[in-house]
């Protein structure tokens, strides 16, 4: 990174003493974090360690599986996701997620990024439609590669178009917030880069949390970073001081290759 | 720029009215999921709430308890016990001495009888009712001369009267009964002589004429079914398990097996009743097999059941893991001894509870049965085995066809108690092939 | 000697061979067992199946084709003049046939001798009353002419029994010695019951295309059978069903494929959205404990017997709805009409269509759900926009499978539509479908070889050709949309 550190903007998201319990399994405990608005924040740390659990708790995907409960308070703009009045269906539309594996709709291109502006009524005409879907495409740096086949099925694109694809539809309900669960584990090194290099381009928007394996990675695309392990933050802060001058011995560690 | 603008009030803690209309149109569609679940279940219950409230009934039968002097100049004639001798008397015979056992049983209970009701008394019995004695003194020729306690199935009509299909008011309009007569029933029963029992001879017994339906029993169309279901196990499970073994171990692919394959899926989702053609034409025009016999029916449901098999068959031998088979031709077994040693055994479990329900519905299929003739009537047991699987029969579920195209109402009791019977064996066949699923199944 | 009694000697005679050709094994390589090629079992089994496979065919192909050459030959003995009016060629044979039998009844009984048979003279003896006694009754009086026809059947068959069991045995008896005559330690006897199993095996797996082959001929040959005696034209374009006992029926099938497809069409309209609806609510919403209850319900359902349901159109469908809404309505009286079958069967098609379409829900990845919930959709959204349209082609087939099951019923109609063959738009009338008429026309009383029976084989092919139509697109359908998520 060639870049100074950006100063500390408000934060977007803040997470205090959050639980979350699988059935008997106690997998998040006692996380605190504040993730500041329109940077790229990376969860990093070894396989099972929660990152991707809490994660999902940030737009409450987890309320989708069976047996799952999450305790404590995580804030967005000042306001617990987890209040009764909250609908998550709401919150999704402003708090968007991108998967490890892509996974366009079996509908067309045109479709996919539609389909989030159609549901949660963003336009009010076909012509307001088409300009989100091809801003989005831009913005996902898809557009050149298919504004020639629009009609065509998502599914039939190679896994990082189909990757940027999903990013598209998740920006098409301009989101504040986009959760990314290791975007980049399905494909090649050149899809990855150019994923990349969006996720770098979308930080001016966005807040964008990343998960990832990847240390590199996390250097490359990042500004602050947290360090995971066994359910807790071990670490916290800005990515260049975790990659050179960790506090945490795991951290250390974990950075280094010895375990992970 | 035009870009989709966020809209404008958005504090989580406010659903908008888009989101409000959503989670509306969200409850709505979960109360549809929710309509056509209860829908199914009220139709189940519906469906099984017909069949026992009509065809419980049909366990009890009105009996009535007379005591017949068995007269021997009547009876036996010719003095000497000779069973060929007596057969010489017949049911009208036996009717007159009934007769007279009930003209002195009501007198002894104090019921009142001048000439003409004793008739009116006398048609009260079954018309089955001389027959049954007249087998029981024929069985036993030491009763004559003795007097003997004598349970007869009381008219369809009176049972029907106790059972409330029968009232008062019908009996005015009915030429088989009268008002009178009822009366003279509700006497008997309270005097004892005449009440509600257990019926065995409906589960044992013949089917019985249009004319006597307190006498129709299904013990021809349990054997007969019996008879098909042997048959069909007896054929189908070493035919469908060799095919399976063939198709999911040694076939190579191509379009010979593709076609045998297409053909298996396509036998499967053909209608039964085509099944019937076949055994038509096949079996019994072409082969000269006998009609209303088992072993046409247990044959054509073998070839019903066979893809069902095939398909349950293939499945657990498909769900025995790779790893299995390559220890065993590891260690230097050919591919046979692995299929028959490690392979087979293992989804043995599999293939049996499938076998169960094939032959589950092998014995509910009535369509088929009917083309190759076993809607005749038949009283005769047939034969044991192997003879009697060229004897007429009937079957269960073709038993309940005919007590439907019968049209005396007290039949449609019978055909829902029929049906009891049925779904009682098919409970109990699924009860088994589910413990056995159970006890036995693996996971990989 | 019976036949049942040569199968049990070739098969005696096979075992006896298994044992000799095990100790054969074991003898030849002094107990030593390291130096068979097999284990001493296959040598066994390797002697029993040369033993008996080889007399078994040949036993099956005497019995398939002896009858052949004997009737033939009998039919040309028969003289014309023997065969009354109004009677064919085939009913003297099976009279032939049947007083065989007797004959044989009566020997067995031993009330006649074989010379008293050969002294048996149709003329001065009351045949017929003999034969009674047996159990074997005949129309009429016996024709001396036939009954000496049959008594010289009955030596033939005699003689060609005799002649087979010599013949089965002998190749029974070269195959044992052959097959122990090859017995050496090197000798691949695993090899060669292998084969013999992997035989049997194809042999097995032939069971279903032969069952294929033998509906199509059977429909085909019996059909043409009807097509010489009754017009194709009137067949498919009449509209006229009103078959006679004394022909001159009009035996139009519209009125019958009108009657099928309306009872199905308003299967499916009960069945699908109920089906449907309850699948994806047991898919995507019902709880663990709902699920675990509500399905197996279903699948009762499903295990019922259709004699079951019918038995429900008839007493309790059929007069609720004649009751409370054909009657008051004025539109029907009949209690068994269109609606009545075709609710009934739609209640039997839910489960149907409910378990295929919640295997073709299930198969759709949690990652498009998770997709569609990560934008903001609902779950009923979810649903409609992205599982559905994903599982579409599946459910299509699924649909197509429900209407051919609707097409092919039998006993639903049979005691809730009706009987009376109508081209009419009023769902509470009594309509009739073609499986009904089949039924009708092959339990009735009318004579085999008239149109009025055989119309049920071209109606049969016609059923047949309809849903197989439907089977194999739906069934390509289901597969396709399979191997997508495989």
């Amino acid at each position: 990174m060639t870049e100074l550190p950006l100063p500390v903007k408000a934060a977007k998201v803040n997470a205090r003493n959050v639980q979350v319990y699988y059935g008997q399994n106690h997998a998040i405990k006692d996380v605190n974090i504040d993730i500041p608005s329109e940077s790229v924040t990376a969860f990093i740390g070894p396989s099972g360690c929660g990152k991707s659990t809490f994660l999902r708790c940030l737009n409450r995907m987890n309320d989708t599986i069976v047996g799952c409960r999450v305790e404590g308070r995580i804030e967005i703009d000042g306001e617990d996701i987890y209040d009764r009045r909250v609908d998550p269906v709401q919150l999704r539309a402003k708090v968007g997620m991108v998967f490890q594996k892509p996974n366009p709709f079996p509908k067309s291109i045109y479709d996919n990024v539609a389909y989030g502006p159609k549901i949660h009524g963003l336009t009010r005409t076909k012509a307001e439609l088409d300009e989100v879907v091809e801003q989005s495409l831009h913005k996902a740096a898809l557009w050149n590669e298919v504004k020639d086949r629009l009609a065509a099925p998502g599914t039939g694109l190679s896994g990082g178009q189909q990757q940027r694809l999903c990013i598209a539809r998740a920006i098409a309900t301009s989101p504040e917030v986009l959760l990314m669960d290791e975007p980049c584990s399905a494909l090649d090194p050149i899809a990855t880069a150019q994923v990349e290099e969006l996720i770098s381009e979308l930080r001016n928007q966005y807040t964008v949390i990343i998960v990832t394996h990847s240390m590199q990675q996390a250097a490359r695309v990042s500004q602050r970073t947290a360090m995971f392990h066994m359910g807790i933050v071990v670490e916290e802060g800005p990515t260049d001081k975790m990659f050179t001058n960790p506090d945490d011995r795991r951290t250390q560690d974990y950075i280094t290759g010895r375990f992970g | 720029m035009t870009f989709a603008t966020p809209r404008q009030v958005f504090s989580l803690f406010e659903a908008d009215v888009r989101t409000r209309n959503r989670n509306a149109a969200e409850r709505r569609f979960r109360l549809y999921g929710v309509i056509a679940i209860t829908i199914s279940m009220l139709a189940l219950a519906l469906l099984l709430f017909t069949v026992l409230d009509n065809g419980l009934g049909a366990f009890r039968q009105t009996f009535i308890e007379i005591k017949v002097p068995l007269d021997p100049a009547r009876l036996d004639p010719s003095g000497t016990r000779d069973v060929e001798a007596m057969k010489k008397v017949t049911t009208i015979g036996y009717g007159k001495v009934i007769q007279a056992g009930l003209v002195a049983t009501l007198a002894e209970a104090g019921i009142a009888t001048d000439d003409s009701s004793v008739r009116d008394v006398f048609n009260l019995i079954s018309k089955e009712a001389p027959a049954q004695l007249r087998n029981r003194v024929l069985a036993n020729p030491d009763l004559i001369g003795t007097t003997i306690d004598f349970r007869a199935f009381a008219s369809g009509r009176v049972d029907g009267y106790f059972k409330g299909r029968v009232s008062m008011a019908s009996a005015e309009l009915d030429s088989n009964i009268s008002p009178a007569q009822l009366a003279i029933a509700d006497e008997m029963k309270a005097k004892g002589l005449m009440g509600l029992h257990f019926n065995w001879d409906f589960i044992l017994g013949p089917d019985a004429s249009e004319l006597r339906p307190e006498a129709a029993g299904l013990g021809v169309a349990i054997i007969g079914s019996a008879y098909m279901m042997l048959i069909v196990l007896v054929l189908s499970l070493p035919l469908g398990v060799a095919a399976s073994i063939y198709l999911e171990e040694f076939a190579p692919t191509n379009r010979w097996t593709d076609l045998i394959e297409v053909n298996i899926a396509n036998l499967a989702a053909v209608p039964s009743i085509v099944f019937g053609i076949l055994g038509l034409a096949i079996f019994i025009n072409f082969a000269g097999l006998p009609q209303s016999a088992p072993i046409v029916g247990g044959l054509v449901l073998t070839l019903m059941t066979l893809p069902t098999i095939i398909i349950s068959t293939r499945a657990s031998l498909k769900s025995v893991p790779p790893s299995i088979r390559d220890a065993a031709l590891g260690v230097g077994a050919s591919k046979m001894q692995t299929i028959f040693h490690h392979v087979l055994p293992l989804a043995m479990p599999g293939i049996l509870t499938g076998t169960i329900i094939g032959l589950a519905q092998a014995l509910g299929e009535t369509a088929p049965l009917l083309l190759i003739g076993m809607v005749a009537f038949v009283r005769d047991f047939p034969a044991s085995p192997p003879e009697g699987f060229f004897d007429p029969a009937s079957a269960l579920p073709v038993q309940v066809y005919n007590f439907t195209q019968r049209a005396d109402p007290a039949f449609v009791e019978r055909a829902s108690g029929a049906i009891i019977v049925l779904l009682v064996f098919l409970l109990v066949m699924n009860a088994v092939a589910i413990i056995l699923r159970r006890r036995f199944e693996r996971r990989w | 000697m019976s036949v049942g009694l040569l199968l049990l000697i070739v098969i005696a005679v096979a075992a006896l061979g298994y044992g000799l050709g095990r100790r054969r094994a074991l003898a030849s390589v002094q107990g030593d067992l390291r130096r068979l090629h097999s284990l001493p079992g296959y040598y066994g089994q390797s002697v029993f199946i040369l033993t008996a496979a080889p007399a078994l065919l040949v036993m099956l192909a005497w019995l398939l084709i002896q009858p052949l050459v004997i009737e033939n030959h009998v039919i040309s003995t028969i003289a014309p003049g023997s065969i009354a009016d109004g009677s064919s060629t085939s009913l003297v044979l099976s009279d032939v046939r049947r007083m065989a039998g007797g004959l044989d009844a009566l020997v067995a009984r031993s009330s006649l001798s074989e010379g008293d048979i050969a002294a048996l003279d149709a003329n001065s003896t009351d045949v017929r009353g003999r034969l009674a006694e047996v159990g074997v009754a005949l129309a009429s009086d016996v024709d001396p002419a036939v009954f000496e026809t049959a008594k010289a059947y009955r030596l033939i068959l005699r003689t060609a029994l005799l002649i087979m069991t010599t013949v089965v045995v002998a190749v029974t008896l070269a195959g044992l010695f052959f097959s122990l005559s090859r017995i050496r330690p090197d000798y691949r006897a695993r090899n060669v019951s292998e084969r013999a199993v992997i035989a049997l095996l194809i042999a097995s797996s032939f069971v279903a295309v032969m069952t294929t082959v033998g509906i199509v001929c059977s429909l085909v040959f019996e059909t043409w059978h009807f097509f010489r005696l009754y017009s194709p034209e009137g067949f498919f374009f009449s509209t006229v069903w009103n078959p006679q006992f004394r022909g001159g029926s009009d035996l139009g099938i519209w009125p019958l494929v009108w009657g099928t497809l309306y009872v199905s069409f308003i299967a499916l309209l009960v069945s699908v959205p109920i089906g449907l609806l309850a699948a994806i609510y047991l898919a995507e919403y019902a709880s663990k404990t709902v699920r675990a209850v509500v399905k197996p319900a279903i699948e009762i359902l499903a295990g019922i017997p259709t004699i079951v349901y019918g038995l429900f159109a008839l007493i309790t469908v059929g007069p609720f709805l004649r009751d409370y809404f054909a009657a008051p309505l004025g539109i029907g009286s009949s209690s068994s009409s269109v609606m009545t079958a075709g609710l009934v069967m739609g209640i039997m098609l839910i489960p149907f269509v409910s378990s295929l379409s919640d295997d073709i829900i299930n198969a759709v990845p949690q990652s498009m759900r998770d997709g569609s919930f990560g934008l903001g959709a609902t779950q009923s959204e979810t649903v409609k926009q992205v599982i559905l349209p994903a599982a579409l082609p599946g459910i299509v087939g699924a649909i197509l499978l429900a209407a051919s099951r609707a097409i092919g019923e039998t006993m639903i109609v049979v005691l809730g539509a009706g009987a009376a063959a109508k081209l009419s738009l009023n769902p509470f009338e009594a309509m009739t479908t073609i499986t009904v008429k089949i039924v009708s026309q092959l339990t009735g009383d009318t004579e085999f070889g008239s149109p009025e029976t055989l119309v049920a084989f071209a109606l049969g092919l016609t059923l047949f050709v309809f849903t197989l139509a439907l089977n194999v697109v739906a069934l390509y359908v289901v597969r396709k949309y399979r191997e997508q998520y495989e």
